[in-house]
């Protein structure tokens, strides 16, 4: 399986794994058409009329309308009193910082963002350490070995969330699910049938091999890419110098591929982190909402308990999380830039 | 082909682990496929049976679930009307940022890279309070112009990228020749774009069809829903039914995994920001 990537010169955040392990972009070949030079080399003085506002216009105009609009009344609504009732006169008066008050005080909206974090913590672990072992094995694989192991990483890979969601659910079914045959087979008691959806720990520990199982397969990938690039020789010469594997990789491997670890660990963080769909098509953030995790707490506290001013406050603060997760990211990808 | 090697004990393990690997990531995708596939009798088994005569009712039983021809249809208006949006948008886009100066550029390019990471699953009672007070619930247009936003600046980076790979002195020399620079783009930089159209308009196409939250909160009426709430019916609607539930998983995920194995070589080594998986 080859790395191959067509113009995209771009620096681009998802260009960061792949230039960050040094490849050359390779603009694509013009293969007909003049190639004679024009008299004026490089890029001509461009036209700095209207022209450039008019092609952007439809571009900013719905980015505006349909992504900054909602995050703007996002903040409005988190300093309104809106429940039931206001809910349906469509009358929203203001709250001031009741919402956020309220939150904050409620030891129930620190177990959510407790149990976020851990969630997110423990996946985001899962996957680099994972992912990069894989990633490491699929280096020294021969070439038939490695297809097996790529094209079944693929599959995982490309699984749809709602799909997978569905599958993990039948595989830990109580009654006739796979997983409970296989702890029988293994020889584990209490088996029989095994309801492994019964308390919140135990439906966030299923989502949390769902979200690993569907993202190692993107670190393993690139990070085989990555170490493509570190040079034959090098292994060769720490394999010289007598080091162990071990040493190896934190002495050579890793100095290479820490702008790709950076950059995949902060990406998996804002991932895992607003994991909506794996945590709510799973089991609606039940039992008893014990499997919460913020962005599902903020669609319950609105959708079933009515309470949206409180709704978007959670909302909020789960931006403002990502928002420094992500400060982070483009600090990183702004430095790699520079050092282009 | 290599000369065969005596193996070695750490070959051994080491390709023993691979095609254990392989089989624990590939094994979801194969129990989907082998369960859609199975008369209810071999499914409802205490012991999982792993040898069967494959069988077609599942995929009928989920294919007749009322509505089951709106969801597509639903889920191929929404997907193809917003890549196809997307597209138009930002070719003009990133035709201006690739190739042009002007005020508000590096405001601009700063921007997209931030909305690409725009939090679009923790935004959902804002949108279904703007959808409300606009009496836009259950519109397949406002669903579509969503999933428009959402694809658009991802978009416009990876064709930016495309365009400023196709050498000026291209269209310089087309417009030497006598073209207008309408003309230079339409001859000269659009055929060069045909691989990045195509991968960014397949990457869209997933992103579109795999939403969940949005149409969750935004369209309650089963006649307005797509595929992904099809799929989460069935839990509830047949008690159960793993037979129909797998096989209509297996309907929904067969195109996405066809587009991955035809776009594999590009999605790796680039394409993250939420654009594959989010």
């Amino acid at each position: 399986m080859t790395v191959h990537s067509q113009g995209a010169t771009t620096s681009a955040p998802q260009d960061a794994p792949r230039k960050s392990a040094g490849r050359p972009p390779q603009a694509p070949t013009a293969e007909a058409g003049p190639s004679d030079t024009s008299p004026r080399g490089g890029r001509r003085p461009l036209p700095t009329g209207w022209l450039p506002y008019l092609l952007v216009l439809p571009a900013v105009a719905s980015l505006a309308l349909l992504l900054l609009y909602p995050l703007i009344k996002n903040v409005i609504l988190s300093f309104q009193d809106i429940n039931k009732i206001e809910f349906i006169q469509r009358k929203y008066p203001f709250a001031g910082f009741a919402n956020y008050t309220q939150l904050l005080g409620d030891s129930n909206f620190w177990t959510v963002v407790v149990r976020s974090f851990a969630f997110t913590f423990a996946n985001v672990v899962l996957i680099m350490v994972i992912g990069s072992l894989i990633g490491i094995l699929l280096n020294r694989l021969g070439k038939w070995m490695r297809l097996v192991l790529s094209m079944a990483l693929v599959m995982a890979w490309a699984m749809p969330i709602v799909a997978s969601v569905q599958v993990f659910y039948w595989l830990f079914d109580e009654q006739f699910g796979v997983m409970n045959w296989v702890m029988r087979t293994l020889g584990f008691s209490g088996y029989e049938q095994h309801n492994w959806f019964e308390t919140g720990f135990s439906t966030l520990t299923i989502v949390t091999i769902l979200v690993v199982w569907g993202s190692i397969p993107f670190v393993a990938l690139n990070m085989y890419a990555g170490l493509t690039t570190v040079g034959a020789e090098l292994y060769e010469a720490a394999r010289m110098d007598g080091a162990n594997g071990w040493q190896t990789f934190w002495k050579v491997v890793f100095p290479n591929l820490k702008p790709f670890f950076l950059v995949t660990t902060f990406l998996e963080v804002i991932w895992v982190f607003k994991a909506f769909t794996q945590v709510y098509a799973m089991n609606k953030g039940g039992p008893d909402r014990a499997s919460e995790i913020l962005p599902v707490f903020a669609y319950v506290e609105g959708q079933s308990q009515a309470h949206y001013g409180l709704a978007a406050a959670i909302s909020v603060l789960t931006i403002v999380i990502l928002l420094v997760v992500m400060s982070f990211y483009f600090r990183l990808i702004l430095k790699q830039e520079e050092e282009q | 082909m290599r000369t065969r090697k005596p193996l070695r004990p750490a070959t051994v393990a080491k390709n023993a682990g691979a095609v254990l690997l392989a089989l624990v990531f590939v094994f979801p995708v194969y129990w989907m496929f082998s369960s859609a596939l199975k008369p209810n009798s071999e499914i409802l088994t205490k012991d999982p049976v792993f040898v069967f005569t494959p069988t077609l009712d599942n995929f009928s039983k989920a294919t007749g679930v009322t509505n089951f021809w709106t969801y597509v249809t639903n889920s191929l208006v929404v997907t193809v009307g917003a890549v196809l949006l997307a597209l138009l948008v930002a070719l003009a886009a990133s035709f201006a940022i690739a190739r042009m100066k002007f005020k508000g550029r590096k405001g601009l390019v700063l921007g997209v890279m931030m909305a690409q990471m725009a939090p679009w699953e923790v935004m959902v009672i804002a949108m279904y309070m703007i959808a409300r007070d606009a009496e836009m619930l259950n519109s397949i247009g406002l669903l579509t112009a969503i999933y428009f936003v959402m694809v658009l600046p991802f978009t416009i980076w990876t064709l930016r990228g495309f365009i400023a790979a196709v050498p000026v002195t291209l269209e310089e020399a087309a417009q030497i020749d006598g073209c207008t620079r309408g003309q230079a783009f339409r001859k000269v930089i659009f055929p060069l774009l045909a691989p990045g159209l195509m991968s960014t308009s397949l990457f869209g196409f997933i992103t579109a069809w795999n939403e969940f939250a949005m149409v969750l909160i935004l369209n309650k009426d089963k006649t307005a829903q797509t595929l992904p709430l099809w799929l989460t019916q069935f839990k509830t609607a047949f008690g159960n039914d793993w037979g129909a539930t797998m096989a209509a998983s297996s309907i929904f995920a067969i195109p996405v995994l066809v587009i991955f194995i035809f776009l594999q070589r590009k999605a790796v080594g680039g394409m993250t920001s939420g654009a594959v998986k989010g």
